[in-house]
């Protein structure tokens, strides 16, 4: 087992959606139960306070027509005619000293008389609840004034049985649990359902881009097509597709061109050392044709060499190894190399300008402009001029290399940088460069960061190299 | 000079496990001269370097059994100073720099011409000699007055630009020799990538019309296919 972990594949979007929302559904149907309960128990105990309430105006008013002396049955009378009429209430009347003057069957009422704090009145704040012998029980304990002289004060207890409450509560609270998960349930089903068909657009996308294959590369998304959401997506998709599109042609047409140029020189080759075998022919002849294959081996060389470096640098193989590079120096050097040929075909090479010492790979840059430079004497009749002109500004530097020549149709300036490309198709093979020169330089001023362009007008052709100010 | 060519007591070891290659190479390097023992792997290559006395090595790099690299490390570590020639099909910086690092001499990408390579042999040979300190390069009549940069053909001089100088002292330096146009172009000019303009073929067209269209006999010569050398008509 490696020491650190894999990163772990973070949670589906379905999963992620459906566990926050049914915490948020969750919480909502807690607190929602929670608050229907809480208003439930409230209604019972103002239920009862009023029962109470009116109970305890019945009992103070019997406890008023009580005359001193009376016999405690005239007494018990009176008092549990006053609360006829109402069911499960319990209470209990003592008086000053504490000595019971009536009760009703049932709770211990005057335990709880000692126990619970007096009030003067039935109100819901002082109303509270206890249990005797598995009953719970709500209730107040009450002082009445004397109604008579020698009567009282009284301490009264008044109890209401709340079971029968309790039980529909707990009843309630059951039901509502079961509705509360069900719907809860549903709700958390429904979301993870809706989390599946809202990402519909996305298994539509993937069904799409899984339909791009190598030979159906122009398909493309319609960012107009897709969910707002993921419009940025499809547009960023298409840009990436794009740039693969174009490197794959440019690759494919790559192959091709390499597998031309080289078949004709193999077929010549070919063809050549066949009818060379086909009878016996001087050892001059023989010499003649191997000199001729020689030749031809060689220009193959040089183009795979030439196709190799040019893999390498467009594939960031080859990286600049920068040192400070005095860019007039280097020109003047290309100017004594180029010297015999130039002189020879009268084609005056001028520099023009001075610039401070860019950062560069010096012999990439050299064999840049040296591609240049044999371009355009290439292309410069006899008996005309070459100019290098360099300048220097805040955007960076700017090498450009000028010459009279045949004024390029525009449509062929974008692909001069092209391998292969040839103005003139006819112009297939011809003693001169595998047209791979320009490619070249282009290559390497990017690989500098830089960028190269041509231009053509009035008879002057020219290319420009500019280098950015700081090459990284 | 037994340099030139070659010499009976030159022994070259060449390892290089591409038959068709292994063959070519031992041939040319034999009618060149020099007297060669072909290894077709790497480990006989290593047991006949280590066991045998040669004046150099050429080594490929890819080897099916042990790569040339090991070979030229096991080489140094035993203390052998043999000058080692390698040859790679990766024209890679890093490659070269660690074949150097490693203690390897010089090192060619294939593919090469094979007038580049003799070129290359020679002048490893020719490194460890001690260079005859002298002012004045004589071939046939030509004379180079090296102090003062002055060319003379019998007791005519003939006036020539520095660089063509430099080309003709190149030559006569290295007379007898093929050089490629490719190591013309980096010795004279430092250009060491290969330009396909034809500016060698024009610059050596130019020297011959000052030192030989004048005179008798002619000094320079053009290998068709390989490259140019300098020899008097003796000696050829």
């Amino acid at each position: 087992m490696p020491p650190e972990r894999v990163a772990r594949r973070p949670a589906s979007l379905a999963l992620r959606l459906t566990v926050s929302i049914g915490l948020v559904i969750g919480v909502v149907f807690l607190t929602l139960g929670w608050v229907i309960e809480r208003s439930i128990e409230h209604h019972f105990a103002q239920q009862d306070a009023e029962e109470l309430g009116a109970v305890a105006q019945s009992v103070q008013q019997a406890l008023a027509t009580l005359q001193p002396g009376s016999s405690s049955d005239a007494f018990s009378h009176s008092l549990a005619g006053a609360v006829s009429g109402h069911h499960g209430i319990y209470y209990y009347v003592a008086d000053r000293t504490g000595t019971t003057l009536y009760v009703t069957p049932g709770p211990r009422l005057d335990m709880i008389a000692r126990t619970l704090p007096v009030a003067t009145h039935v109100a819901l704040g002082n109303l509270h609840v206890w249990q005797e012998l598995g009953q719970s029980y709500r209730g107040a304990v009450l002082e009445f004034p004397a109604a008579a002289a020698g009567l009282g004060p009284f301490r009264v207890v008044l109890a209401t049985a709340i079971g029968f409450h309790q039980h529909f509560l707990a009843e309630f609270r059951q039901t509502s649990w079961i509705a509360m998960a069900l719907a809860a349930l549903i709700a958390i089903l429904s979301t993870w359902q809706a989390v599946y068909r809202g990402h519909a657009p996305l298994r539509d996308i993937s069904a799409r881009i899984r339909g791009i294959s190598v030979d159906r590369l122009h398909l493309r998304l319609d960012p107009a097509q897709v969910p707002i959401e993921l419009a940025e997506l499809a547009a960023t998709f298409n840009a990436t597709l794009e740039r693969i599109e174009r490197d794959y042609h440019r690759l494919s047409n790559f192959s091709a061109d390499i597998a031309h140029e080289l078949r004709t020189p193999v077929t010549n080759l070919v063809t050549q050392t066949q009818v060379l075998l086909t009878k016996t022919r001087s050892t001059d002849a023989y010499r003649e044709v191997l000199y001729s294959n020689l030749e031809e081996y060689d220009r193959m060389a040089r183009m795979i060499g030439d196709m190799l470096y040019l893999a390498q640098t467009d594939n960031q193989l080859i990286k600049p190894a920068v040192v400070e590079v005095d860019l007039g120096k280097e020109v003047d050097a290309l100017f004594e190399y180029f010297e015999p040929l130039a002189e020879e075909r009268q084609v005056q090479l001028t520099r023009i300008g001075e610039v401070s010492v860019v950062r560069g790979d010096r012999l990439m840059l050299r064999r840049a402009l040296t591609n240049l430079l044999s371009n355009a004497i290439r292309h410069t009749p006899d008996g005309q001029a070459i100019t290098v002109s360099l300048q220097q500004d805040d955007q960076g530097t700017a090498i450009e290399v000028a010459n009279h020549g045949d004024t390029i149709p525009p449509e062929h300036l974008d692909h001069l940088f092209e391998r292969f490309y040839r103005v003139d198709r006819s112009r297939q093979r011809n003693s001169d460069g595998a047209g791979l020169g320009l490619a070249i330089a282009k290559s390497i001023v990017e690989a500098h960061g830089g960028t190269i362009a041509a231009r053509s007008c009035d008879g002057i052709n020219s290319f420009e190299i500019r280098l950015p100010r700081r090459l990284t | 000079m037994q340099w030139i060519d070659g010499g009976a007591d030159v022994k070259l070891l060449v390892v290089e496990d591409e038959i068709k290659t292994g063959d070519y190479l031992r041939q040319g390097l034999i009618e060149s001269g020099f007297m060669v023992d072909l290894a077709r792997t790497g480990l006989d290559g290593h047991h006949l370097a280590m066991t045998e006395s040669f004046d150099l090595v050429i080594l490929d790099v890819m080897l099916p059994d042990i790569d040339g690299w090991r070979i030229v490390a096991s080489l140094r570590e035993a203390g052998q100073r043999t000058p080692v020639l390698f040859l790679t099909a990766r024209d890679s910086v890093e490659d070269r720099v660690k074949g150097l690092e490693l203690g390897a001499d010089d090192y060619l990408v294939k593919p090469f011409a094979f007038a580049e390579l003799l070129a290359r042999v020679r002048t490893l040979l020719r490194r460890g000699m001690v260079p005859i300190q002298s002012d004045r390069l004589q071939v046939a009549d030509l004379v180079l007055d090296l102090a003062r940069r002055r060319a003379m053909r019998g007791s005519i001089r003939i006036s020539l630009t520095a660089k063509e100088f430099a080309l003709l002292e190149l030559l006569v330096r290295r007379h007898g020799e093929v050089l490629p146009r490719s190591l013309i172009a980096s010795q004279v000019w430092d250009m060491n990538f290969d330009s396909d303009t034809n500016v060698i073929d024009v610059a050596i067209r130019r020297l011959r019309a000052k030192i030989d269209d004048a005179f008798e006999p002619k000094l320079i010569h053009t290998v068709r296919g390989m490259g140019y050398s300098l020899d008097a008509p003796d000696a050829a």
